[in-house]
């Protein structure tokens, strides 16, 4: 039996969003005026909703970990935001949009929600022009457009390598405006640490007033999660710090479903591990594979000299070199999509063919690039004959014009210089399509309860396109929820301010307390890294790249076994009444611990590949395709839905039927 | 590498500080500065010690979150980085390297080296927005447009992280960089010029009322600034605001 309900509206798909608009329930402004939403989290999804809420009239309440709003992670990311505009007359639409985005998500995305994102796209662009964001131009003052993986159109609009801080900060702008009007009261340092419902609905929060360690109740008629994915379960990510699970953790376990938590993106181009202390990944951009070769010896010999340093990448003679997605994909070659780049990658790594210390890296090379561009330029530039040198350095400039940032920062890092020799770079974790369940309106299992963003499952399926993050986490807050939000807010017109003093707001504050005297009285052995860090290698190991029954089988237990140690041995110094770092890494890792087991749990029950999940099990057996990902679209097109039951173990699976009427169902091919 | 570290301790915001003095004796060259902090805070939890508390998020050098005065100088020796892009080998075997908190009045300390800089989100509530709601039915995205030249210079202001590098390096403990930066991105773009009198009126007064010194050209704050912002954007802020206290009508 499922109790799911999507709430896809009936209708022709491009007609659905707007039909649902205006059908659903509006609260009208003097009304707006008597109801309060908390919004958890400042990224782009959290910050855009808060803003906008608070424009239309609600009292907004938001919370974010950091001393800031503007330093949610949203702003790290890099790359760019997909819009529909077709500014560059290449034929793009709305239905192109959605197409690619369906495709790309290896079609295990809800349909109505993807063509809404792709409806929305284009005024998202439009919102933050008029909020001053400096988005890259032409010569002629209009919008440039970049093209990205996975698609075949120019779409993307980006400000240099830095278009997720100048849309954070755009947002963040939009919210500072409603911050001095008193409209948003603003709760930096702040943590959720549960959520309280009411009478079946959600109505409030617990806080962590991460200054004092204050404990504090707050009230709402509805409650937006907007806090980011969960891909620091592995400890190594390219996810900041701070990131974690706990928000979407807590009202899992308060009732909301947990979407497809397998679902992750594991990254090609990072720069590695380079010993037991890392303590994160940095990401290099996905454009660089449009001018790199990714390669590594074909002979183990050439392998351990390298390793040894008798030998340097570049005295491999090219007849030694395996350029394996070349040699493996002829078609796509260097630029087959994000998946299978990493898998690809780890498999050369497990024969035995990584070329750092810790057998995790494979080159990037810009050697030939630079040779091309060089002869190139030297054409254009009229110099006849050029010399072996003068090549080079003519290469060499085009490179730099091209990725002199990425250079520049790899050089940071590392302290070698990839213009004069091969960029080391694995895959890592980088960002989770799994999450909250929600509906079409963005409403969890639980009434009035949101999800946004990344912390939501709806629109990327299995696989995320580049620079949709972005776009998906402002169609939620600006142009999705401060709609479908009013459909539920205005039965609460009435309702008057929810009291803080009932006894499950007492209940949930009294719970929270407990486990943080817990942490502090504890007294064990070990640190909360040492716990996040042995979670993380099972996850990576068994729960990485390349999953089997065997392996998830032991994950499952490995993870279990790790999670009763930490009850036992865990070890937090300091109070609870005070600043204490240490406080906040045990109460997200003891959430990571809980979501790892479930992870493995619903990797075990997916048996086939998708997108970001690959089962050993399910490749193509024969053929052109042998030994590719094989999706099963017969048994598994359906949305795994988890219900808490009071542990991993034992939480029931319901499924959402996926149902794709506008799009045939292909398999992928990329040789 | 072998190591002396000398840091400022501060059990919170009305207690008195001191700086103390521990041995890491296996710092990795490869490290970054941050997890060096890693490694310390880890040996003193293994001998039942409080760790060091410190800001941190992103660990790749635009979250803004991290700060840190080392050897004298916001953000280490390392120019155009943030601490946590900071690595190891930019010091030597023996070494001692200080490491307090920011200094200003404008940024109280709130334990170890964490600081409050709640001053500098006052001054963008003052005025550091365009004044424009979300509307399902905005103007095209190219009916105006903007001089490549000045959406350039506007994103180049507009890529500050609000970190106070700026302020923990200037002698005045001036904020002029930071607010120079968001009024000169609004004041180049045409969206932005609609508000632009009031704006800067707004943002400096806030920035008096919080503290922050005046500048006085000594150009630390570009020297130190880890994305590099540039002194002028702090000559348009004084011409807008010359212009603004003239013809606005206003204040």
């Amino acid at each position: 039996m499922t109790v799911l309900d999507s709430k896809v509206p009936e209708g022709p798909i491009k007609d659905k969003w707007t039909n649902h608009k205006n059908k659903i329930n509006v609260v009208n402004p003097a009304n707006k005026r008597l109801i309060d939403v908390i919004v958890v989290g400042t990224g782009l999804a959290g910050g855009s909703a808060a803003a906008s809420l608070a424009e239309m009239g609600y009292k907004v309440k938001s919370f974010c970990f950091q001393d800031s709003p503007r330093r949610a992670h949203s702003i790290a990311a890099q790359g760019g935001i997909n819009a529909a505009k077709n500014y560059q007359n290449d034929g793009d639409s709305v239905y192109r949009l959605f197409y690619d985005t369906v495709k790309g998500g290896d079609y295990r995305g809800r349909e109505a929600n993807v063509y809404r994102l792709a409806e929305v796209s284009a005024n998202i662009i439009d919102q933050c022009v008029a909020q001053g964001v400096p988005f890259a131009r032409e010569y002629g003052g209009l919008l440039d457009n970049r093209s990205f993986g996975g698609v075949l159109v120019s779409r993307t609009f980006y400000a240099r390598g830095q278009t997720g801080q100048q849309l954070l900060l755009g947002a963040y702008a939009a919210m500072n405006r409603q911050i001095g009007k008193g409209k948003i009261q603003m709760y930096n340092r702040h943590e959720m640490m549960d959520l309280v419902i009411v009478d079946g609905k959600a109505r409030g929060i617990i806080a962590r007033n991460l200054v004092t360690g204050e404990i504090e109740r707050h009230s709402a008629h509805a409650v937006v999660i907007a806090s980011g994915g969960y891909g620091n379960v592995f400890f190594l990510s390219t996810n900041a710090m701070g990131s974690n699970v706990s928000a979407a953790w807590k009202i899992h376990k308060k009732g909301a479903f947990f979407a497809n938590p397998c679902y992750t993106q594991i990254h090609p181009t990072c720069i590695p591990r380079s010993g037991d202390y890392q303590s994160k990944l940095t990401l290099m951009s996905e454009s660089l594979r449009n001018d790199g070769r990714i390669w590594v010896p074909k002979k183990m010999e050439d392998v351990e000299a390298i390793r040894s340093g008798k030998l340097k990448p570049t005295q491999i003679k090219e007849e030694d070199r395996d350029y394996y997605l070349e040699r493996r994909y002829p078609a796509f070659g260097n630029l087959v999509p994000r998946d299978v780049a990493s898998r690809a990658a780890k498999e050369r790594c497990d024969a035995g063919f990584g070329v750092n210390e810790t057998g995790e890296a494979v080159y990037l090379d810009f050697a030939s690039a630079i040779q091309r561009y060089g002869k190139e330029k030297a054409l254009v530039d009229g110099v006849k004959n050029p010399s072996k040198e003068q090549i080079i350095e003519f290469g060499e400039q085009v490179v730099e014009a091209k990725y002199g940032n990425l250079f520049q920062m790899y050089e940071k890092i590392v302290a070698q210089n990839p213009y004069k020799t091969p960029m080391m770079i694995y895959p890592a974790v980088h960002y989770t399509m799994g999450g909250v369940w929600v509906d079409y309106n963005l409403m969890t299992t639980i009434p009035g309860c949101y999800a946004a963003g990344e912390a939501n499952f709806s629109d990327h399926g299995a696989n995320r396109l580049g620079a949709s993050a972005l776009m998906q986490g402002l169609a939620d807050g600006y142009f999705v929820l401060p709609y479908t939000i009013g459909d539920f807010l205005a039965n609460d017109i009435r309702t008057g301010a929810i009291p803080t003093d009932s006894s499950e707001f007492e209940e949930a504050e009294k719970a929270v307390r407990e486990r943080l005297d817990f942490f502090i009285n504890n007294k064990g052995t070990k640190s909360v890294d040492h716990f996040h860090k042995r979670l993380g290698k099972v996850m990576w190991d068994k729960v990485g790249m390349s999953r089997n029954e065997q392996g998830l089988k032991e994950a499952i237990e490995e993870i279990r076994q790790i999670r009763e140690e930490f009850w036992k041995e865990v070890t937090v110094p300091g109070g609870t009444n005070e600043l204490n770092p240490e406080l906040e890494k045990a109460g997200r890792v003891a959430d990571f611990l809980e979501l790892g087991e479930l992870f493995a749990k619903d990797a075990l029950d997916r048996n086939e590949s998708c997108g970001g999940h690959f089962r050993e099990e399910s490749v193509e057996l024969d053929g052109e395709q042998k030994g590719e990902a094989k999706r099963d679209d017969e048994n598994f097109a359906y949305v795994a839905a988890w219900e808490w039951s009071g542990d991993p173990s034992t939480s029931n699976l319901h499924k959402e039927q996926l149902e794709f009427n506008d799009i045939e169902l292909k398999q992928r091919s990329y040789k | 590498m072998k190591l002396t570290l000398k840091v400022w301790r501060q059990k919170d915001s009305k207690a008195k500080g001191q700086i103390e003095s521990y041995q890491l004796d296996d710092v990795s060259s490869h490290m970054s500065f941050l997890e060096m902090m890693d490694v310390l805070n880890e040996k003193l939890i293994s001998e039942g010690k409080e760790p060091v508390a410190f800001d941190h998020d992103c660990r790749e050098g635009i979250c803004g979150m991290c700060s840190m005065y080392i050897n004298g100088q916001p953000h280490g020796p390392d120019s155009g980085t943030t601490t946590c892009q900071l690595h190891m080998r930019s010091f030597k075997d023996g070494d001692t390297i200080y490491i307090e908190p920011w200094r200003s009045a404008a940024f109280p300390v709130v334990k170890d080296l964490v600081v409050d800089r709640s001053s500098f989100e006052r001054i963008q509530q003052a005025g550091g927005f365009i004044s424009v709601n979300t509307s399902g039915n905005t103007q095209d995205a190219n009916a105006i447009p903007v001089p490549k030249a000045d959406a350039d210079k506007a994103f180049d202001a507009a890529t500050c992280i609000g970190c106070g590098a700026c302020v923990a390096a200037c002698k005045n403990a001036s904020a002029m960089l930071f607010v120079s930066a968001k009024v000169s991105q609004f004041a180049l773009l045409p969206q932005g010029k609609i508000e632009a009198k009031d704006r800067v009126q707004n943002m400096v007064a806030q920035m008096d009322k919080e503290g922050f010194g005046a500048c006085t050209n000594t150009g630390a704050c570009e020297a130190e600034c880890p994305k590099g912002i540039s002194l002028e954007n702090i000559a348009r802020l004084n011409r807008e605001y010359i212009a603004a206290s003239l013809t606005s009508d206003e204040h």
